[in-house]
């Protein structure tokens, strides 16, 4: 089939457009240069027409969010939705049904997410939730940070040997890159402890962060991986972690990335939660200015944000040390789940408040790393969905971002506690995103910071996937009607998902079954073999199930979008 | 016991099975299988993929006596032929077709269905099921409305902090079971994941080890243990009430709680303070004695507080292979883990409410499907009563009271020996049980079987299928 989508305002920072009146073509699926006369007419006049949007840093499937949805039926009941002719119905607020996620990121013009954390142990229950999500595109990170076989070949710097177990654990678990949450301190909560800094060694293992961050940087360069490291660094949430995050990317200095499809060679990840000042509760204040600074002056580091939303949301992260630090903190009840010989996890709901001085000031924090970090290609939306809210404020954040007297109205009318304005910069930040800047930062950059060349713009030859949001912006002023740019970008006039109608006018009208993508390296079959047998005495001993059965059987990935990598080289 | 010689006689060995019994979900089963054809490869007698048609498991290796004999003794009392109840009251054969049309006529006419089980079947049945539910209005259910539903409910109230069993296999210097008695309910538990198995940091096995049992009888995992704690029947909540308030460092006032001197008591808090790593074992020794939730949320809490000196979790000792794969599958599609009501149109979740014993005592159900599950044997009379004063389905695989009460016999496979299929562990890590042999002829997978009376329903409604199915 042929479809032309006439005279929508075109936002396309990867291709250099910024709102100009085009048509855009797609045939089967794809882009293309022309169509026939025959093809379908779809109306987007005076409408912005963007790619779908590319989440880079989501939790939507997965053990920790089914633990969420079991212990949390009051999250869940709220958002209920009945079915309808089309879709199933929805349930949950901050940890969405499977089918909830997959209309949601529709209804706001996404196409691809990227979930965060997968234990490879239990990849097969993440898998199987992807399977159940519709309408989306998932790539899952596998968790090597606190990994034994990780921590035991960073202390021994056998980096060849950590590529070729990457390798083979990305084939087994059909995961796209490398996760690192809280090195060395995921291992060190298998004891109830942390560990505080890149240089504070995990007991027993005797190995630091910096060794393991460099060690798993330096594998993923030598497989040439499409995406960076995707680094959760220590200290999360702490007052004073700014130093011990500007640390972490330090460390990735003098590691040239090895992969033309993207431009970094280190993802920092929710950085808002890593950038405080201070030493206490008492005392914090934003550190975001120095992170923004170092950010601003090295160019191999990508971040995305997780913003704060001031909602109440369930927070969730492989991060078990301060998941139980956030129990004590707030009382609420606490989850945790501990994986063998791979990851620690913890959660507990939070209620952010704008009446709360820590909460407000972190929502300043997050802000003013948009603001600050210069380029857009660097810093990414993301709310950590759900640590910081729910995906769905994402329409929100954007209108935060476009709308300087929207962030001020916040401060003034005390929206936000009046510690914001002692605490962080964020009332002299003047500065607006344009539109082109939004589509950079929701789509064209992701995809760029993932080595996605299928997606994230407009190109011949890219996916038709497309996002046309009812907002004319010639005669909207973002920075004046910022209600309008959140329902908006809340509700696509039309999402379209490899050339297929999927939402219109804010209605999903049609369901497809989601794809996962994953990387498979090529031409490592010899080194993998031979690191699977060396280990597996250890896997035999230590894991309670089978080799057999711990790999993810095809069947659950019933439609793999299968990235192949030539070590050192990029590829589709 | 008797000694029992090796068994010799046999013609293909499958390894790597999944235990269709427990939660312990072993997956270390080897079948030997006699007679049939390898449908698959074969190195040497072992099947190396695919599996044997028409052979028989006559051993199960590594299995406990409740495992193994479940596959070993299957064609005992086996469903083997799709029945319908007729006039007189008896079940008689009849071919699939009928069967299955006649049971989706009952599920498409139904006002108030109720789908109840699937704790020991697959998830990929479970989708079909689900799809179903949504389609008709139905309430869906598992075992956990009977067994586990209270830790639920007090997992809901107080938190979930767990680990996998290999966690407590690889760390733990001391396991407590409460309320449970392992070494009949869960026979290899102790043996692979918990007491005796020699971990990365436990390398002298059960001697590294200290195990404690609290329960009010001296079972056998009590005679197992370095400690055993006999508190008073019911006495649960108090004990454990006592324990928090020592461990928060309180005074106790009563000399004897729940029939423990509190000097006992003091030094079982002090030395769980002073474990590097526990793991707690909670059963329905808990779940169903005088405070119920209450019980778990009270044991949570402890578990909570010991985090402040030292590294505890805890784990449901959860009873059917697949009982957590309900909650998990529910909870992932719908929101809510068991007790799911669709019929306005939205998944509705109360306990005392939507739940399957609180629906059949007010005489809800018009229809009842059971697949997996014996409610005539486990469920309260009042219950039963209206089960069989209305039309019950039944997809199962053996005879049992419930097949008494059906009005429609649609007789399964067993999932983990002759159909593939997901399950989760008690502690949530999920397995792909494979298949290694062939069903009897006259039978059907339960995927099928569930897959077919959705086609069925669809067609009566006229409904074109629209959600992509698996």
């Amino acid at each position: 089939m042929e479809y032309i989508l006439k005279n929508g305002i075109v936002y396309d920072p990867e291709n250099n457009i910024a709102g100009e009146k085009m048509d855009i073509q797609y045939k089967d699926g794809k882009i293309v240069d022309s169509v026939s006369d025959n093809a379908k007419v779809l109306d987007a006049t005076d409408k912005v027409v963007m790619a779908a949007g590319v989440d880079p840093h989501s939790h939507i499937a997965g053990p920790k969010l089914v633990v969420g949805r079991l212990y949390r039926p009051e999250d869940s009941r709220r958002g209920v939705v009945p079915k309808t002719g089309v879709t199933r119905s929805e349930t949950g607020f901050s940890i969405p049904s499977c089918p909830a996620t997959g209309y949601r990121y529709s209804r706001m013009g996404y196409g691809t997410v990227v979930e965060a954390a997968m234990p490879p142990l239990e990849a097969k229950h993440t898998h199987e939730e992807i399977n159940a999500i519709p309408n989306l595109d998932v790539a899952p990170l596998p968790l090597f940070g606190n990994n034994w076989f990780t921590l035991e070949y960073a202390r021994e710097n056998k980096v060849d040997d950590l590529a070729a177990f990457i390798s083979a654990w990305l084939k087994l678990v059909k995961g796209y890159g490398v996760k690192i949450v809280n090195p060395c301190g995921g291992e060190a909560w298998g004891w109830g402890m942390n560990v505080h800094g890149v240089d504070d060694p995990a007991p027993y293992f005797d190995v630091t962060a910096r060794e393991v961050i460099t060690a798993l940087a330096k594998a993923n360069e030598k497989l040439g991986l499409p995406h960076s490291i995707h680094l959760h660094p220590n200290d999360l949430g702490h007052p004073g972690n700014n130093g011990t995050t500007i640390e972490s990317m330090k460390i990735l200095k003098n590691i040239t990335k090895n992969s033309p499809v993207r431009n970094q060679s280190l993802h920092m990840t929710h950085i808002q939660y890593h950038s405080y000042a201070g030493t206490n509760w008492r005392d914090f204040e934003s550190g975001a200015g120095d992170v923004a600074k170092y950010i601003n002056s090295n160019d191999y580091v990508t971040a995305d944000i997780g913003q704060i939303t001031l909602d109440e949301t369930t927070t969730m992260t492989a991060d078990g040390p301060m998941e139980f630090d956030l129990h004590q903190l707030n009382g609420l009840k606490w989850a945790n789940k501990d994986i063998e010989l791979e990851t620690a996890s913890g959660i507990v709901p939070f209620i952010y408040s704008g009446r709360n001085s820590v909460h407000s000031v972190q929502w300043a924090i997050g802000l003013e790393l948009f603001l600050l970090i210069n380029n857009p290609w660097q810093v990414f939306l993301t709310t950590d969905s759900p640590n910081a809210g729910p995906f769905i404020r994402y329409p929100r954040v954007i209108s935060w971002l476009m709308s300087n007297k929207r962030r001020t109205e916040m401060i003034e009318n005390r929206e936000v506690h009046k510690a914001v304005e002692r605490k962080s910069i964020l009332a002299t930040l003047d500065r607006e995103y344009d539109f082109s800047e939004i589509a950079t930062i929701s789509r064209a950059a992701p995809a760029k910071a993932y080595g996605f060349t299928d997606r994230g713009h407009l190109g011949v030859g890219a996916n038709a996937d497309i996002a046309v949001y009812d907002i004319n912006p010639n005669e909207v002023d973002p920075s004046a009607q910022y209600e309008l740019i959140e329902k908006g970008f809340g509700n696509a006039a039309y999402t379209i998902k490899n050339g297929n109608v999927l939402v219109k006018d804010g209605e999903v009208v049609q369901v497809v079954p989601s794809h996962t993508i994953w990387a498979n390296v090529q031409g490592m079959e010899a080194q993998e073999e031979a690191i699977i047998e060396s280990i597996m005495p250890t896997f035999n001993k230590y894991y309670t199930v089978k080799f057999e059965n711990y790999k993810v059987d095809d069947h659950y990935v019933p439609n793999p979008i299968e990235v192949k990598v030539q070590p050192g080289k990029a590829g589709k | 016991m008797a000694y029992e010689k090796p068994v010799t006689d046999y013609d293909y060995i499958v390894e790597n099975c999944t235990c269709a019994f427990c939660g312990c979900n072993c997956d270390d089963l080897v079948y030997l299988v006699k007679g049939g054809e390898v449908k698959g490869e074969l190195d040497g007698k072992l099947v190396t993929s695919g599996y044997v048609d028409g052979g028989h498991v006559v051993a199960c290796r590594h299995a406990c006596r409740l495992g193994a004999s479940k596959v070993m003794e299957d064609m005992d009392q086996r469903l083997l032929v799709p029945m319908i109840r007729n006039d007189d009251g008896a079940l008689v054969e009849v071919d699939w077709d009928t069967a299955l049309d006649k049971a989706a006529e009952l599920i498409a006419g139904a006002v108030r269905p109720v789908f109840y089980g699937w704790s020991e079947t697959s998830i990929e049945t479970m989708h079909y099921g689900l799809e179903l539910g949504e389609l008709v209005g139905a309430v869906l259910d598992n075992q956990a409305t009977i067994c586990h539903g209270p830790s639920l409910q007090a997992v809901q109230n107080a938190g979930y902090p767990v680990n996998t069993l290999g966690e407590v296999k690889n760390r733990a210097d001391m396991i407590v079971y409460t309320g449970n008695n392992a070494m009949n309910s869960h026979p290899r538990h102790m043996a692979r994941y918990a007491a005796f198995p020699r971990g990365y940091f436990r390398q002298r096995g059960r001697f590294d080890r200290t195990i404690v049992t609290m329960d009010p009888r001296y079972t056998d995992t009590a005679k197992m243990s370095d400690i055993w704690v006999g508190f008073e029947q019911n006495g649960d909540y108090e004990f454990y009430n006592a324990m928090r308030a020592v461990l928060r460092g309180k005074k106790l006032e009563k000399d004897v709680i729940s029939g423990i001197p509190k000097e006992d008591i003091e030094e079982l808090v002090e030395a769980m303070k002073g474990a590097q790593y526990g793991s707690l074992f909670f059963g329905l020794g808990l779940t169903h004695t005088l405070s119920k939730q209450r019980n778990i949320d009270i044991a949570i809490n402890l578990i909570q507080d010991l985090n402040k000196y030292s590294k505890w979790n805890l784990i449901p000792m959860r009873g059917h292979f697949n009982v957590n794969g309900f909650n998990i599958f529910m909870a992932f599609e719908q929101g809510f883990p068991y007790g799911v009501d669709f019929a306005r149109g939205y998944p509705r979740y109360m306990n005392g409410e939507t739940n399957t014993i609180d629906l059949l005592t007010r005489e809800e159900p018009d229809v009842f499907m059971v697949i997996a599950a014996d409610p005539g044997a486990h469920f309260p009379s009042g219950a039963n009563r209206h089960l069989s004063n209305i039309p019950v389905i039944q997809i199962d695989i053996h005879w049992g009271p419930s097949t008494e009460l059906a009005d429609i016999v649609l007789p399964g496979s067993f999932i983990g020996v002759e159909a593939a299929g997901t399950s989760y562990r008690m502690d949530g890590v999920p397995l792909y049980m494979k298949k290694a042999i062939s069903r009897p002829e006259t039978c059907r997978d339960d995927e099928w079987i569930v897959n077919e009376l959705l086609k069925r329903v669809q067609k009566i409604k006229g409904i074109e299928p629209k959600v992509a199915s698996k």
